[in-house]
């Protein structure tokens, strides 16, 4: 596909919040292209996966090449780059946003902008893009373009005056989406001629093709047969196919400046990719690698176990299975005496994290417990050593610790008016120093510094909760600092309970301690025997709860004729509680590990 | 003779009557109704699987026959009769052996009530569930409040020992209300009670109910209270409880159900009955059952002399879990001499040291050297409990 003139191509994202229609936007995009028939079309083609499908959310960029003859009555080549959607993914939106030229905002014109548009738009800004603001559900009664248009003046500093307003739901002026991306967007730049320099933007695995690469051509032509080189490890692969995607994958002899497109190269696994990577020819190298490359790094981890000790296997081979799609997220083997044997993971951020627990539940049919998230802290100990903790069960004693840091998150939480004083109550609660608080309109803007492991509990169900679902939010991690933080634990009949141990800030590990005792009095069953709950820090007990023994469990009746049913009934409870997690006698139910997560009574 | 060698202690023997005139939502149990019951045809095969079971298992002193169902009080008397007569005939009856009948307390039934004593029953069983008129319409029973007390008053004068049932706890019912109907049953008692706790069955009509949500039973509290309320009341009576749902005079406890609960040898005939019997010369103890469609049942008792679908030896293992599952239902607890004979293994050796220990700590188990008791407070328990204890 190397007909299309460098001037005659334009690569573009689309920026929008969930459910600001950026999915029907792309659907009626492809549709008005003729890049895929109506028979084709299911809804949201670009969504591949169920659970991206069911969120809303994206999560690994995708592209569309559409062909689009312009009222110039010149053809185009259209490179629509669809980014992975959330905060945690923020360093590979980076990565997609360097692939193009410019961005299409969309901003529902009944809601306005959210956090999360505003953190997307400002990446694409400072990824030099020229942005067209679109507003969609322009058909809606409660429709208000020009306080929207008035809005993204004054919040993005955006000319909005020329925004293209449409409804991508009934297919209203998508031609004026695609004029504008013709006529307002550059072309990309780029010579032909150069030593090969290409974007690695995103990969994944394809269990027919292996891995395949999205990459981005800056410089020179990339070639089926060449030999490629990853600059970042060095490692070099022979390329078997180049193509791009119409969203149909389409083989192309080669793929030239300024073109977005596919290769494959007998990869095994994602791992072997880094987004945002630079690839080049192996024997004629480019000099200089692209700017902005950043190996991934774990934000957040947990430790997960199965249910059934007997799938520890298939937990290891179901991780496997994920990481090879899925190079950002990490694991290692764990042994917590409470939970036996698992694996502890580290994630990009708590939505990664939730992804990726739910897609071993739903597809590959693992019962898991996780335990409480937790961020990575950074000690200084008394030895001289600087060490890494992300597991509380790790932390050394306090004796030979000589301080901890931790990280620190930027938060941005937009909020109609009448939420504020309860979003402001919640940051404050949860250790946060306010830097900025503008209102546009009605709605607050607060800009909130916050510790990460404030944030990663159950931060977002509370501002949801508080805001009646109408807070966006968004971050960026921001430094660490020393905190004066403690390890509290729980015990169960006086046995700890490593895999219900958390840490915490002095100030409010009191009060953390006491909630999760009271929860855990509630999520326990009452058993045979009574059960003691306690919290403690070191050897100090903070609090302490007791589950009263059950009062009555027994057949009423029972005579000859029930003793084989009675003795088989039994022998089942064995096997069961042989599989329930066992705390001295206590059986604690997988509820009580996922909700004692949850700080806030 | 030895009686602490199982063997020889009196065997209990069981007969099912499969029958009923209506199937009652909350039952469970091995009961059908037909339109013309086949009295002779099942007369004869009851008879012939007594001579099986009597000709397998050698002499034996008889200690009890149960009359259980269905409704073995719709048997004609001469079936309940010849039965008798051929099971004292066969096995070397005790001088007071205790033979049982299950009655309903229709009016139809207690007219036979003086019949069926001339025929050997010497032990009444009726099943009057409530005094409550609402509550026996709930339960589908069909019978009413005034003929359960005719029956009970005719049964008092007629049998030397009588029992009668009850259902409580039952959707609605408050403690004041059993208080209330437990005493009214209480004075018209004589030596022997069963109260037992509504329990939901899986396949009954009460259990479709109870998950559409129109049947709402007392949680556990709910239930401990009422139970802890129905020992008070019956103890004042002079019954005390002497199984969890059993309720006696000193003396007047039912022989037949303790062997089941002491885990005893006993013989089931009949449609769907169970046994635990040693035959002479076997190594272990037999679990049989008898096949549960009465028709069928019946078909292979005339054509192979009995209708045992199922008969394997109970492993030592298995034998323990079985007894300590029922001795502890009892007030008496398990004595350990028994049981290791019983079961070949040790009680120690059945049960979980720390559980146990745990278990005498909170009251729930005692030991005196000789007998394993789990208290008032464990038998309320007792499932919880076993799950833990047994090995």
């Amino acid at each position: 596909m190397t007909d299309t003139p460098i001037d005659h191509i334009r690569n573009f994202a689309i920026i929008a919040h969930i459910d600001h229609g950026k999915s029907t936007l792309a659907d009626r995009l492809i549709q008005h292209t003729g890049a895929l028939s109506d028979r084709e079309m299911t809804n949201q083609v670009l969504d591949n996966m169920d659970l991206e499908r069911e969120r809303g959310i994206t999560i690994k960029a995708q592209t569309v090449r559409l062909t689009y003859k312009a009222k110039d009555g010149q053809v185009y080549e259209l490179n629509l780059m669809d980014t992975p959607g959330h905060v945690d993914f923020a360093y590979e939106v980076s990565r997609s946003l360097a692939a193009c030229e410019g961005s299409l905002l969309v901003v529902d014109a009944s809601q306005g902008v959210e956090a999360q548009t505003l953190a997307n738009v400002y990446q694409a800004i400072d990824a030099g893009h020229e942005i067209v603001p679109v507003l969609n559900k322009i058909d809606l009664p409660a429709a208000e373009p020009e306080r929207v248009r008035q809005q993204i003046e004054d919040v993005i500093g955006l000319d909005a005056s020329d925004a293209v307003e449409i409804s991508a739901k009934t297919g209203l002026n998508i031609e004026g989406v695609l004029e504008a991306l013709v006529t307002r967007l550059p072309p990309p730049k780029g010579d032909g001629n150069a030593p090969l320099k290409a974007l690695l933007v995103d990969s994944w695995y394809d269990q027919y093709l292996g891995v395949v690469i999205l990459v981005r051509i800056k410089d020179g032509r990339l070639r089926r047969g060449q030999k490629l080189r990853m600059m970042s490890t060095g490692a070099v692969h022979t390329v078997e196919q180049v193509g791009v995607f119409t969203p149909k994958m389409i083989p192309t002899d080669d793929l030239g400046p300024g073109e977005i497109g596919y290769i494959t190269a007998a990869i095994k696994t994602v791992a072997d990719c880094n987004v945002g990577d630079t690839l080049t020819d192996d024997r004629t190298p480019t000099a200089e690698p692209l700017p902005g490359f950043k190996p991934s790094v774990p934000v957040v981890w947990c430790g997960l176990f199965p249910v059934d000790a007997d799938d520890f296997e298939k937990l290891r081979d179901s991780l496997a299975k994920l990481r090879l799609n899925d190079a950002s997220f990490h694991y290692e083997t764990e042994t917590s005496a409470a939970l036996g044997f698992g694996f502890r993971c580290g994630f990009l951020g708590l939505l990664h994290l939730e992804i990726v627990q739910e897609r071993l539940s739903r597809e590959f049919d693992l019962d898991l417990i996780a335990t409480a998230p937790s961020v990575v802290y950074r000690m200084q100990l008394t030895n001289g050593q600087t060490k890494e903790l992300h597991n509380p069960a790790d932390m050394p004693d306090l004796s030979q610790i000589d301080h901890i840091q931790e990280p620190w998150i930027k938060a941005t939480i937009m909020v109609p008016d009448e939420y504020l004083g309860a979003v402001l109550t919640l940051c404050n609660e949860r250790r946060g120093q306010q830097a900025d608080l503008t209102y546009v309109g009605n709605r607050a803007m607060a800009v909130y510094r916050l510790p990460l492991n404030e944030v990663v509990f159950d931060f977002y169900d509370r501002l949801k909760s508080v805001t009646r679902g109408y807070a966006s939010f968004d971050y960026a991690m921001d430094g660490y600092e020393e905190s004066d933080l403690v390890r509290i634990s729980i015990l169960v009949n006086q046995d700890p309970v490593d895999a219900l141990s958390f840490i915490a800030h002095r100030s409010v590990a009191e009060s953390r301690g006491r909630a999760i005792c009271t929860r855990l009095k509630d999520l326990i069953p009452r058993q045979l025997f009574k059960i003691a709950i306690q919290a403690a820090i070191g050897g100090r007990v903070i609090a302490r709860e007791t589950i009263s023994a059950l009062s009555k469990d027994v057949t009423a009746k029972c005579y000859g004729g029930d003793i084989t049913r009675k003795r088989k009934l039994l022998e089942k409870q064995k096997e069961g509680k042989k599989r329930m997690r066992q705390f001295g006698k206590v059986e604690i139910p997988q509820s009580a590990f996922l909700a004692a997560l949850k700080m806030d009574a | 003779m030895d009686p602490a060698t199982p063997d020889r202690e009196p065997l209990a023997l069981y007969i099912h009557w499969p029958f009923c005139l209506a199937k009652c939502p909350y039952c469970d149990f091995n009961s059908h109704v037909r339109d013309t019951l086949p009295q002779a045809r099942f007369r004869a095969a009851l008879g012939t699987e007594l001579a099986w079971e009597a000709a397998r298992l050698g002499p034996r002193r008889l200690g009890s026959i149960f009359f259980g169902g269905g409704t073995p009080s719709l048997m004609e008397p001469e079936t309940v009769a010849a039965l008798i007569a051929e099971a004292t005939r066969l096995f070397t009856p005790l001088p007071d052996v205790e033979i049982t009948l299950e009655a309903n307390p229709t009016s139809v039934e207690a007219g036979r009530l003086r019949t069926f004593f001339q025929a050997g029953v010497n032990r009444l069983s009726l099943g009057v569930q409530s005094l409550e008129p609402e509550a026996l319409a709930q339960l589908g029973r069909r019978h009413s409040v005034s003929e359960a007390i005719a029956a009970l008053e005719a049964a008092r004068a007629i049998f030397p020992r009588l029992s009668f049932d009850l259902i409580y706890a039952r959707p609605g019912q408050t403690m004041a209300a059993w208080r209330r109907e437990l005493r009214d049953a209480l004075a018209l008692a004589a030596d022997h009670l069963s109260l037992y706790q509504l329990t939901i069955e899986p396949g009954t009509q009460y259990e479709a109910l109870y998950r559409r949500g129109e049947i709402v039973l007392p949680d556990a509290d709910g239930a401990a209270a009422l139970y802890e309320a129905t020992c008070e009341e019956a103890s004042r009576f002079g019954l005390e409880p002497y199984e969890v749902s059993n309720y006696a005079r000193p003396g007047s406890e039912s022989r037949h159900n303790l062997a089941y609960w002491r885990y005893g040898d006993y013989a089931g005939i009949g449609p769907g009955a169970h046994g635990r019997v040693t035959p002479p010369g076997s190594p272990a103890l037999l679990a049989t059952r008898r096949h549960r469609a009465p028709e069928p049942w019946a078909e292979r008792v005339e054509r192979q002399g009995h209708g045992i679908a199922f008969e394997k030896p109970v492993a030592p293992a298995d034998r323990a879990r079985e007894m300590l599952l029922m001795g502890l239902r009892l007030a008496e607890g398990i004595d350990a001499g028994r049981f290791a004979v019983r079961c070949g293994l040790p009680l120690a050796a059945s049960i979980d040291a720390d559980v146990f220990a745990q278990a005498q700590d909170a009251g729930y188990l005692t030991w005196n050297g000789a007998r394993l008791v789990a208290t008032a407070e464990g038998r309320l328990r007792l499932d919880a409990l076993l799950s833990h204890l047994v090995l």
